[in-house]
């Protein structure tokens, strides 16, 4: 065996692992404000991409620009998703709510079809290409650079939680709905701010995501994989997302190189139920206690 | 105003049809049924048979998720099975018709008590979670199995024969898919009168409180996942006659959010509700040609757009449904019944 080889397959898988793991965030963030599983992320995702397609390649804006415009652009989408089909369902069960993302998701990737066909297309190169060396292991500049960010964003994430109000609220929020509300929380207003910084971090990841392997309509799939990690690592677990991306990430690729491309989907998902088998509420998750 | 319905006994008032307006429209509704291929033309006749194969799946996972409690999003992969099921018996056995769609049936109810499995353990959306990987894996079997499925290319299916005649033609098809979509609505029906039934509903309304009354959750759990994959095979054993080609795209995941959101746009947890909702969900995007075909001259490129557009409107009437009217198109059927019922007294 070529260890070489390996140690490159390794840490491609390391940085894509790194790109599940900010994605598999954004599922974290909304299911611990608001028990929601929000399988729109996976378009969001695709939303983010396309829009910054759109202002960098469309209106020719320069990128530093266009970035922020994007990730904004996805924290907006989440605000109104929030604000107009979330809140409403407030009280139903899970999987009514569960349902409503889902057809959201259906609607976002049909409003992107309408507006930018479905061409698959590469985002304008804004990374350079020179390759990164790792000792003598050569790393893809882009997934270097996707690991970087994904490292800082959810270091930010965690001090967030740990050191800001709004963290802290959210925490809160998390453990206890009702004392939230009595310690004079806006849990209303937590839930969207989870939503908002969700949808930011989402779009955010499919920049990345775009930038290294294109954007197309069908990208949304991604959050699928993303799916897989928040199960397998907790889905209310900011740790059990980082854990999990990064083991994701690691089979996947080891699948894809070694056992060939059409093994990564079924890899990952036979792992998934397995996971769900022997610890069903994930590596890091809460276990939640059913009483009569 | 309905008067004079009072019952005496306790099996009249079981009845699945308790009223004479309801056997009248019965009546109706089945010499409609019968006389329907008379009347339409083929492409017509071709959505009334997609319709009923539609319901029967819908029905199967409504058992499951609407009475059962127990969300899936696999019913598409246990249509598959169905379907593949009768592609290899018709094609390398030569069994006879209505014996490869009753097989096509217990073999996916097979796979489904064996994807039911991980029910035992997690619930919820996690098990929604699970029959996504499910069905992903099962997709992977089919495009790899070669031997049977024949991988990607997937296998033809020969037109189906009963009774010598040879069943081609959607008007032929019509005659076999309704009446065994028809059997199968009336079994559903049937089964929420039993004991069996009854332990789903108390499975679903709370599964502990069940456990406590003695109702063992295991044996059920997978009686429902059997039932449920046992009408999606049985439904896409029917889809291999009919389009008489299976391959692993026959049947995206897609399909699967397909028939959750028929269940819902119909109403969970009744028995008209996935009819409605599968007849709904089925014929709009059809409709939404006969729109665009009309907007044609307006817009010179609507044509392009109608792809974008039906998923579109398929999320937006999931989205329409679970805000607005989160019972389904059952409930609004039942308010109108309501209005008569009630009728010249306001509801």
């Amino acid at each position: 065996m070529d260890w070489l080889f390996f140690a490159e397959v390794t840490l491609a898988g390391l940085g894509s692992g790194a790109l599940l793991a900010l994605t598999a965030l954004a599922f974290v963030l909304i299911y611990k404000a608001t028990r929601v599983i929000n399988l729109a992320v996976g378009e969001i995702l695709m939303l983010g991409g396309y829009l910054f397609f759109a202002f960098s390649a469309g209106f020719g804006l320069p990128v530093w620009a266009a970035i922020p415009l994007a990730i904004a652009g996805g924290g907006v989408v989440g605000a109104l998703v929030e604000r107009a089909l979330i809140r409403p369902m407030l009280g139903e069960t899970p999987i009514s709510v569960f349902m409503v993302t889902v057809g959201l998701g259906s609607v976002l990737m049909g409003a992107v079809e309408l507006v930018w066909n479905t061409d698959p297309r590469a985002l304008p190169d804004f990374m350079g290409a020179t390759p990164v060396f790792i000792g003598e292991a050569y790393v893809s500049r882009k997934i270097a650079i996707g690991f970087g960010v994904a490292g800082v964003v959810i270091t930010l994430f965690l001090l967030l939680f740990r050191f800001w109000r709004g963290g802290v609220a959210l925490r809160a929020t998390a453990s206890d709905q009702a004392a939230a509300y009595s310690c004079g929380i806006n849990v209303p207003g937590v839930f969207s701010l989870a939503w908002i910084v969700a949808c930011a971090t989402a779009a955010g990841a499919g920049i990345l995501v775009g930038a290294i392997g294109g954007i197309s309509p069908t990208m949304g799939v991604f959050g699928l994989s993303a799916l897989v990690v928040v199960i397998i690592g907790g889905l209310d677990s900011v740790l059990g997302a980082l854990v999990g991306g990064l083991l994701i990430g690691l089979v996947e690729a080891w699948a894809g190189t070694f056992l060939g491309g059409e093994f990564k989907l079924v890899t990952t998902f036979s792992l998934l139920i397995a996971g769900l088998m022997i610890r069903p509420y994930g590596l890091f998750g809460t276990v939640e206690i059913e009483r009569l | 105003m309905r008067i004079a319905t009072a019952k005496e006994t306790y099996v009249a008032d079981e009845g699945l049809l308790t009223t004479n307006t309801q056997r009248a429209w019965m009546i109706i509704l089945a010499l409609v049924l019968v006389l329907a291929p008379f009347v339409l033309n083929a492409y017509w006749l071709y959505l009334a048979c997609l319709v009923a194969i539609n319901v029967a799946s819908a029905t199967g996972l409504n058992i499951l998720t609407g009475y059962t409690g127990l969300v899936s999003l696999g019913q598409a992969a246990f249509m598959a099975v169905g379907a593949y099921a009768v592609a290899f018996l018709d094609g390398h056995l030569g069994t006879p018709f209505l014996l490869n769609i009753f097989a096509a049936g217990l073999v996916a109810a097979a796979v489904g008590v064996l994807v039911g499995v991980p029910s035992l353990r997690v619930k919820g959306l996690y098990l929604a979670i699970a029959t996504i990987a499910a069905s992903f894996i099962l997709h992977f079997v089919f495009t790899h199995w070669v031997s049977v499925t024949g991988g990607m290319s997937g296998v033809n299916v020969a037109p189906a024969r009963l009774f010598g005649i040879e069943l081609a033609s959607p008007f032929a098809l019509y005659f076999v898919i309704v009446p065994i979509t028809a059997v199968m609505v009336l079994g559903a029906a049937n089964l929420f009168r039993t004991r069996i039934g009854r332990a789903f509903i108390a499975i679903r309304d709370r599964d502990i409180s069940a456990e406590v009354l003695g109702i063992p959750l295991l044996q059920y759990k997978l009686m429902s996942f059997a039932l449920s994959s046992f009408y999606a095979g049985v439904a896409g054993g029917m889809w291999a006659y009919f389009f008489r080609v299976v391959t692993p795209e026959s049947f995206p995941f897609a399909t699967s959010i397909f028939f959750l959101a028929a269940v819902i746009v119909g109403g969970l947890g009744t028995i008209l509700g996935p009819i409605l909702g599968a007849a709904f969900m089925t014929l709009v995007p059809e409709l939404l040609k006969y729109v665009v075909e009309w907007l044609g001259p307006v817009f010179p490129n609507a044509g392009a757009a109608l792809s974008p557009v039906r998923t579109i409107v398929f999320g937006a009437l999931i989205v329409f449904f679970l805000v607005f009217e989160p019972q389904g198109l059952a409930e609004i059927v039942r308010r109108i019944r309501r209005f008569f019922h009630l009728w010249p007294f306001k509801t």
